[in-house]
């Protein structure tokens, strides 16, 4: 069996990538996929410790989150297109202004 | 048992004229101002007077107390009051004399601004001397003292509009706290060795010591302080430089405070605490060295002073010397006998000049004077009665003072009757100098004749300013209480005839169960100090030996010298006035030193005040205030701006870099965390 540790440095790879991801990248497309990245490298962990303690409530609240994710990224998404369709522009840093 | 006399109503009384005129005398009218400060002073006066009455069916001395005012551990300050022979002279002296000029002032400030406000000073000032002289312990004298040196500021810098008068008065402040210290410190070592400030405790606790000969020991240290306190408030060497400056003041604040009374303090300390010097012959030696010089050093400073004031106030420095002689020799009843007719005297000799200075719309300059004998002559008649007091010209008052400390002088060593005999040369030289360049000859000034006759200004508001209208005769409210003078001042020494003139000296013999009874008993030296007080000695104490008739002759050479001085002035200052310019410049070094009094106040300028300015400057000021207070309030904020400087970055308004913020943070727990589960 593979061993608990292995699951968790995987989950904190993946979650540092999208920090990392997040924090460098310009394109608000790629944001939102870090983003991503992040809450299934906590997933992972979820269930990499409902499995290891046979516990169900960890997988139960990885179906939340996947749930809520998948919630935002509709909203997101449709946000993204707006703001486009204003700004003719994806770059965050030229998304500056509450009111065009 | 004694009846209660309240005391306390003496010194209590001014308190409540002063209370009244200070805080609603701006108020009042003037006569109103006046009518309150004359009754509460004049009542003061009136009881001293029936105290006087009752005086002879008390038993001495007479205690009366108050009120517990501290009391700590074993030791107890009251508000009590003492009265004996001593206190009931300086009692009436202070009352009376107060009164005068209490009276006079109302026509000498009558024009003045700020009248309530001199009239409350000036009860205040009574309030504070009554307290002084009937405290039944050093605390409560010490009220007092302080109090006399406060109203005298107040008074001294009375025109404080005017930098002289304001920065005199500081002086006289600064300069009395320097003696205050001895007088405190003395007073911190009777409450360590004897646990009581209380005059009776104290003496009956010095009685059974035996004088310190060797010139070392606890009451010889109390006594050489309780000096410096009385130095500094009786203007003695060194501490005499504010009583000049003083003159800044109103002439009747002169006349009361630093000649009559306040400045008298001193000897009556001294006087006071006779038990205490009597034991120390050292310090007595030291007070008599102080007054000689003293009395000796004023007096040639006075020989070339022109203002009329600054002449009277070296006079009154000089005589404070006699005075302090007098206590030095412990002849202590001939020193409060010339306390007494010196405040005849000069509280006279002020009056008369401030009425001069009316007369002539405030000039000062003698040099400026001159003939006004025939325009103001009721000043002129009791100003001749002062100045032959003064001049010890028998019978005035001052000749059988005068005489008497020379004589007591004489007993103690040549030295100091040979000083004391030149200063009373000198004396009678500059008073009558004074005397003769004021009223004799042509007249100097520039002030017209008003052509009205002597005294017959009333008191009149609407009369502008002191002066106009030309030379005048003062008020009568101004002329009475010079009267009343001149007759005290003539008859004022006629109570201590001494026996080789045919009198029997009955102020020494009144003073005596004060002074000789506790004189220290030359037996006392081989008793125990556990035993009691010596046997009381009713007799003169240590009556000379020589007979009247030697003390006769020292008498006619005291009368020669004035008589002398005399005659200088008059062959000076009247005969050959174009003469003492001759002198002037043949003498010129030594006449520059004197005019400009020794350059005593440059000397203490250079030696103490400007150290003490300039040291206050660079390590007070430039050092601790600026380099150390200053910076460290300036440094703390300048660093709080730095490193505000550095986090204000954090703040950069970009939603990555927050986010940044945040992951480094939780980065941070994590290795926290780590870190613990690793330890």
């Amino acid at each position: 069996m593979v061993p608990l540790s292995y699951y968790l440095v995987l989950s904190g790879i993946l979650f540092a990538c999208g920090v990392t991801g997040f924090l460098i990248k310009r394109n608000i497309i790629t944001i939102f996929m870090s983003i991503e990245l992040m809450l299934n490298g906590v997933n992972l962990s979820f269930v990499a410790f409902a499995a290891q303690w046979h516990q169900l409530s960890g997988q139960v609240f990885v179906f939340f989150v996947m749930v809520v994710a998948a919630a935002e990224a509709t909203v997101g998404l449709a946000i993204i297109i707006a703001v486009f369709r204003t700004r003719e522009t994806l770059n965050v840093d030229q998304v500056n202004l509450l009111k065009l | 048992m004694n009846p209660n006399l309240h005391l306390w109503l003496i010194p209590v009384l001014p308190l409540l004229g002063a209370a009244i005129n200070g805080a609603l005398g701006k108020r009042f009218s003037r006569q109103a101002v006046t009518s309150v400060a004359l009754l509460f002073c004049g009542a003061a006066f009136g009881m001293a007077l029936w105290v006087a009455s009752q005086f002879s069916s008390l038993s001495l001395p007479h205690t009366e107390y108050v009120a517990t005012w501290i009391r700590a551990g074993s030791f107890q300050a009251d508000f009590a009051f003492y009265l004996d022979q001593l206190s009931l002279v300086m009692l009436l002296v202070v009352s009376g004399v107060g009164f005068l000029i209490h009276i006079y002032s109302v026509g000498y400030m009558w024009e003045e601004g700020g009248y309530y406000r001199f009239f409350a000073y000036l009860n205040l000032f009574m309030f504070f001397m009554l307290t002084l002289v009937l405290a039944s312990n050093y605390l409560l004298m010490f009220i007092g003292w302080e109090g006399v040196g406060l109203a005298s500021y107040l008074l001294i810098g009375f025109w404080f509009t005017k930098d002289s008068a304001a920065s005199a008065g500081k002086k006289a402040f600064i300069v009395n706290r320097i003696g205050d210290f001895g007088f405190l410190i003395a007073l911190f070592l009777l409450i360590q060795h004897f646990g009581s400030l209380d005059f009776t405790t104290v003496f009956q606790k010095v009685l059974p010591f035996s004088p310190e000969t060797n010139g070392a020991g606890l009451l010889t240290a109390i006594a050489l302080l309780l000096m410096v306190g009385a130095c500094g408030k009786s203007a003695q060497i060194p501490l005499y430089v504010w009583l000049p400056d003083a003159m800044e003041g109103p002439t009747p604040v002169s006349a009361l405070i630093h000649a009559a009374t306040m400045v008298t303090a001193g000897v009556y300390m001294v006087a006071r605490s006779h038990v205490i010097f009597e034991r120390a012959p050292s310090a007595l030696t030291a007070v008599a060295i102080i007054g000689t010089l003293t009395a000796l050093f004023a007096a040639t400073i006075g020989v070339a002073q022109t203002d009329i004031k600054k002449v009277l106030a070296y006079s009154t420095i000089s005589q404070l010397g006699y005075m302090f002689l007098a206590c030095g020799v412990a002849a202590f009843s001939a020193g409060i006998f010339h306390l007494m007719t010196h405040a005849f005297f000069k509280g006279l000799l002020f009056l008369a000049a401030g009425s001069v200075i009316h007369a002539l719309g405030g000039e000062q300059d003698m040099r400026h004077m001159g003939g006004l004998r025939t325009k103001i002559p009721w000043t002129f008649w009791t100003m001749t009665a002062g100045t032959f007091a003064i001049a010890g010209i028998p019978p005035f008052a001052g000749f059988f003072s005068k005489d008497e400390i020379l004589w007591r002088a004489y007993q103690a060593s040549w030295i100091y009757w040979l000083i004391g005999l030149s200063t009373a040369f000198l004396t009678s030289f500059y008073m009558f100098r004074l005397w003769f360049m004021t009223f004799f000859g042509e007249y100097r000034g520039d002030m017209e004749d008003s052509h009205t006759p002597g005294g017959a200004h009333a008191v009149a508001p609407e009369q502008p300013g002191h002066g106009h209208g030309g030379i005048h005769e003062s008020p009568k409210v101004m002329l009475v209480p010079l009267m009343i003078l001149a007759v005290l001042s003539v008859v004022g020494g006629w109570v201590g005839v001494p026996g080789s003139l045919g009198g029997n000296n009955r102020f020494d013999k009144f003073l005596g169960p004060v002074f000789h009874a506790t004189a220290p008993d030359v037996n006392a030296t081989q008793t125990s100090p556990g035993e009691l007080a010596p046997p009381e000695k009713q007799t003169e104490g240590p009556e000379p030996k020589t007979g009247p008739a030697t003390e006769l002759i020292f008498t006619g050479v005291s009368v020669a010298a004035a008589l002398t001085g005399l005659y200088l002035a008059w062959l000076l200052y009247l005969r050959r006035p174009q003469l003492p310019q001759k002198i002037a410049r043949w003498l010129n070094g030594f006449y520059d030193m004197v005019l400009n009094k020794y350059y005593v106040d440059e000397f203490y300028s250079t030696i103490f005040v400007k150290p003490l300015i300039d040291g206050s400057r660079a390590i007070l000021w430039h050092g601790i205030d600026q380099g150390v207070i200053d910076a460290a309030v300036d440094k703390s904020a300048e660093e709080a701006l730095e490193v505000s400087d550095g986090v204000r970055h954090m703040e950069s308004g970009n939603v990555r870099s927050y986010a940044s913020w945040v992951a480094m943070g939780a980065a941070g727990v994590i290795a926290y965390m780590i870190w613990v589960a690793l330890r």
